[in-house]
């Protein structure tokens, strides 16, 4: 073998090799945030994390039962307002759509989708806040909702329209009208991958923390209702991170293993339901 | 979209008709799920004419100046945008040429080498890297990362480069490089996924034909496989860019929140959605809280045009890719 | 499906039944980090002997705190720096100040192997703010810590990212002790600081002292002394070097407290007498004159009153001053202006 070859050669197995060397550091991170997070979240929490609210600045002890209530209200809120609309939307843009109009509905979505998430801050600000003269839970929930939208209708759509047509026309030949053929036959067929995509939206929303810097705000109590200001984990995640308080940052990292652990849990949920059933009926 | 044209009559025409159209189920439920689909183009046309509107004051007072100028001074009433700008794209270039390297080579692994069961558990777990929440980056980032590169990594660099521009200056922790490294952590997951879909596309007779001229299996990935595969690679590179562009909390935690711009890559900077985050809820006057919707405008108008080649490019490739047989 | 979506409704039922059972008279407030230990304190003991008054105070900066005031986001606000004319006249009915405590800004600083007490001169602090002393074992800085050994190390300035009363007073004694800095940058709540780096709130700049070696920040003293951080001493206008505790800035009030204006708005930074702390503040609270809701105007009537009374006491241990006497009696007076 020449020389020329076996430079070669050794240049394709170093060069290969490094991909996995790459491949390999990309995985380690995750593992390594994880285990950190985790280690340290774990040594935090206890029993009154998550039942006991938060103390004064200085002071041990306390905990974060309204920064969970308050994003479960939230969340709550944005879901209600967000997976129904983007659910009808996915449904019209896969069955009903005509050419120009759902292009541009698809091209808005995909366009509201590419949005930072404090730039619908602002308009939830702008929109909700500012006219009602209050931070509040709904504030809050509407930006999250608008970002839940775009997501929740693409991936309707993506699996309705997976659905084969035999199925429909099936359903039709049989004497079904349209809008009955799409509730008792496609959308059955592709709920899987429609939960899936509920499930991954919810999932990312959960962890968003700039839209609800300025529109629900934060509380040191329990809020009482959708109109007031509501405690949120990420929100108290980035305050008590940021300051001086040894107690404090423990609870943003016990703060932070819960909200990752649910985050991961329904991410991988979603992916199981996806890859072990079929996500649509053939 | 089939429309079941044999069943239904042709519809007439006139106000009488409309009611006769809607007791026909099928046109309800065309008319409900319009009125959702709709509600999407509301929404975004709303967001715009919000922040367009709420942005009037700066932009009749400064026009375009507002995006060369490089004062921020709330005191005086001054308000530029390039020290973000500067900010933004710096933290996202530093970003971009960590991640791309580190992403493309990961794909190029796990859709040429890895075998399936190892591919695909891999790109399982990198995918739930993109799920990890900003703030927990952040807050990861500003106890491990912060100290790491104050004690070890920025002086390393200082040693020997730091006669270089770049690389002057007192070290913070805090700072461009910081956010850099963090955002290349966000964006890698992005680059690394669609990357390897791009290449897995590739049809199986350029590799081969390429290992048929002789060429080392390094020389046939790399001269033959992510060629064909490189409009879907930009695509993700362009992916990664915006979803850089645009992050807040991870990079308001180790950015050193500082409206300035400076040449060294260790000094404390600021990006557009770090000062909105910072700032926002506390600007006193009208003219300094639009200043801040207007940094949202300009953010809003960068991601969409980066967000559109990205599409673009992904686009053609899989109209390429199903083109080619 | 059906029976998922019967859950979920249920659980939302729940959920709102559970929130919406919580009538209590939820009181919004926001304002300054300064003293956030001791209001987050008077809040939890206040609330014990009111427990139908929930008052939810977020520490924001001065700043954001007479913004969301203005806007009526919040009830009542509160900030060290006292609200300018302009910010007043956008009231239609003028809000009150009400001064709560005294406390002291301290420079705060992390230099390995220096400990507590290094000493400040004002040429010396206005200097590293604004750029032109760049390194510990600076002259100006030796001389005055004669047997101190300074390293030869950057300083890293660190400075609020957000609008702060605490600044806006810091500032303020800066102007008054250097011209150069009354020219280049000012006095208020948020300026175009020369160098350093940004930290949110009082909480953001110690956490970032105590994270960065070789930095120096200003905050109050409460958050030093809770973190166990080392902080100095400053010459004051009288020649001598103290460091900041209840007696001095209790001293720094005293000048002021004869002469106090009907609304409270006074500076007492850099205060003359031998034993009065240079940077000192009161810290506010920003009432309106006109509180429409009955249970809310109860429930602040009688916070204000208890923090007058009551609420002095929390003071000395959490390392503020109490309010000067005749203060004390002029606000119980003002109080009778809350319609």
């Amino acid at each position: 073998m020449t020389l020329r070859n076996r430079w070669r050669k050794t240049l394709s197995t170093v060069m290969l090799g490094l991909t996995g060397v790459c491949a390999v550091v990309a995985v380690a991170i995750l593992f390594l945030m994880l285990g950190y997070l985790v280690y340290n979240g774990w040594r935090s929490v206890d029993w009154d994390f998550f039942t006991k609210l938060p103390k004064a600045p200085g002071e041990t002890g306390g905990g974060m039962a309204n920064a969970i209530v308050g994003s479960f209200q939230i969340i709550l809120l944005a879901t209600l307002i967000g997976l129904p609309v983007g659910f009808m939307a996915g449904i019209y843009l896969s069955e009903f759509g005509g050419k120009t109009f759902a292009f541009l509905v698809r091209y808005m979505a995909d366009l509201l989708n590419g949005v930072p998430s404090i730039v619908i801050g602002i308009f939830a600000y702008a929109v909700v806040v500012v006219p009602m003269h209050v931070n509040s839970a709904l504030a809050g929930g509407v930006a999250l909702a608008v970002m839940l939208i775009p997501i929740t209708a693409r991936s309707t759509e993506q699996f309705m329209s997976s659905v084969p047509q035999t199925l429909r026309e099936g359903a039709l030949a049989l004497g079904a009208s349209k809008w009955k053929t799409i509730a008792t036959v496609v959308v059955p067929a592709a709920y899987r991958g429609i939960a899936t995509g509920m499930i991954l939206g919810v999932a990312r929303i959960a962890g968003e923390t700039a839209p609800l810097l300025f529109t629900s705000g934060n509380n040191a109590y329990m809020s009482s209702g959708f109109t007031q200001p509501t405690a949120s984990l990420p929100v108290m995640i980035f305050l008590r991170a940021t300051a001086p308080y040894e107690d404090w940052h423990r609870q943003a990292w016990a703060a932070g293993m819960v909200l990752l652990l649910l985050v991961l849990l329904a991410n991988i949920a979603a992916r199981l339901i996806l890859s072990r059933g079929i996500a649509v009926q053939k | 979209m089939a429309t079941s044209a044999a069943v239904s009559a042709p519809p007439p025409s006139g106000a009488g008709a409309l009611l006769q159209r809607l007791r026909n189920g099928d046109e309800v439920a065309r008319l409900i799920t319009l009125a959702f689909a709709s509600s999407i183009l509301l929404v975004t046309v709303g967001l715009i004419y919000q922040l367009w509107t709420t942005s009037a004051l700066p932009r009749q007072k400064f026009g375009f100046g507002f995006l060369t100028s490089s004062m921020w001074n709330p005191v005086s009433g001054q308000f530029g945008a390039l020290p973000f700008i500067y900010g933004t794209v710096i933290t996202s270039v530093i970003a971009l040429l960590i991640a791309v390297p580190l992403g493309v080579g990961a794909a190029i692994f796990l859709s040429e080498l890895a075998p399936p069961r190892i591919s695909s558990t891999f790109t399982f777990f990198i995918e739930l890297l993109a799920a990890i929440p900003s703030v927990i980056y952040g807050v990861l980032a500003l106890f491990t990362l912060v100290p790491l590169m104050r004690d070890y990594v920025e002086p390393f660099l200082k040693k020997p480069l730091g006669f270089l521009p770049i690389f002057s200056g007192p070290v913070f922790g805090f700072g461009y490089l910081t956010a850099g490294v963090i955002l290349a952590f966000m964006t890698l997951p992005f680059i690394i996924s669609i990357s390897r879909e791009a290449l897995l596309e590739v049809p199986t007779e350029q590799r081969e034909a390429a290992l048929a001229l002789g060429a080392t299996r390094w020389e046939s990935t790399w001269q033959a496989v992510v060629p064909y595969a490189r409009l879907g690679i930009f695509g993700s590179i362009f992916l990664g860019l915006a979803r850089a562009l645009g992050e807040t909390m991870a990079v308001t935690m180790v950015i050193g929140n500082d409206p300035g711009i400076h040449a060294s890559l260790f000094a404390p900077g600021y990006t557009i959605a770090a000062v909105i985050a910072n700032e926002f809820s506390e600007a006193t006057g009208d003219l300094y809280l639009q200043s801040l919707v207007a940094l949202g405008l300009v953010l809003f108008l960068l991601t969409i045009v980066i967000n559109a080649m990205a599409r673009l490019l992904i686009i053609a490739t899989t109209r390429r890719g199903s083109a080619n047989p | 499906m059906k029976k998922s979506s019967l859950w979920l409704c249920a659980l939302g039922a729940l959920v709102i039944l559970l929130t919406a059972a919580e009538a209590k008279v939820l009181i919004n407030a926001a304002g300054a980090t300064f003293p956030y230990p001791i209001y987050g304190k008077w809040f939890e003991e206040f609330a014990k002997t009111n427990p139908e008054a929930q008052i939810n105070y977020q520490s924001v900066g001065s700043g954001g705190g007479i913004r969301m005031f203005s806007e009526g986001t919040v009830d009542f606000g509160a900030s060290d720096m006292p609200m300018t004319d302009e910010q007043i006249g956008k009231f239609k009915n003028k809000p009150l100040h009400f001064p709560t405590v005294l406390g002291g800004i301290v420079p705060t600083y992390n230099v390995p192997g220096v400990g507590q007490d290094l000493k400040f001169t004002p040429e010396a602090l206005a200097g590293i703010y604004l750029g032109k002393i760049k390194r510990w074992n600076d002259p100006e800085l030796t001389k005055a810590n004669p047997g101190v050994k300074l390293p030869d190390t950057e300083i890293v300035v660190v400075h609020r990212s957000d609008g702060s009363g605490t600044s806006f007073v810091f500032t303020d004694y800066l102007s008054k002790i250097s011209p150069e800095w009354k020219s280049k940058v000012g006095s208020n709540s948020s300026v175009s600081w020369p160098v350093g780096l940004g930290g949110k709130g009082n909480e953001g700049v110690s956490g970032v002292v105590k994270q960065t070696p070789n930095s120096i920040g200003y905050v109050d003293l409460i958050y030093v002394l809770q973190n166990k951080m080392a902080y100095g001493s400053l010459r004051n206008a009288a020649g001598v070097f103290l460091r900041a505790d209840l007696d001095s800035v209790t001293e720094a009030a005293a000048a002021t407290a004869k002469s106090m204006p009907a609304d409270f708005r006074v500076s007492i930074t850099n205060a003359p007498g031998k034993k009065a702390y240079p940077i000192s503040t009161f810290t506010y609270l920003l009432i309106p004159s006109k509180i429409d809701d009955p249970a809310k105007k109860k429930a602040i009537v009688a916070f204000v009153r208890w923090m007058l009374t009551d609420g002095q006491k929390y003071a000395a241990s959490l390392a503020f001053a109490p309010l000067p006497k005749d203060v004390v009696a002029k606000e119980q007076k003002q109080i009778a202006l809350i319609q």
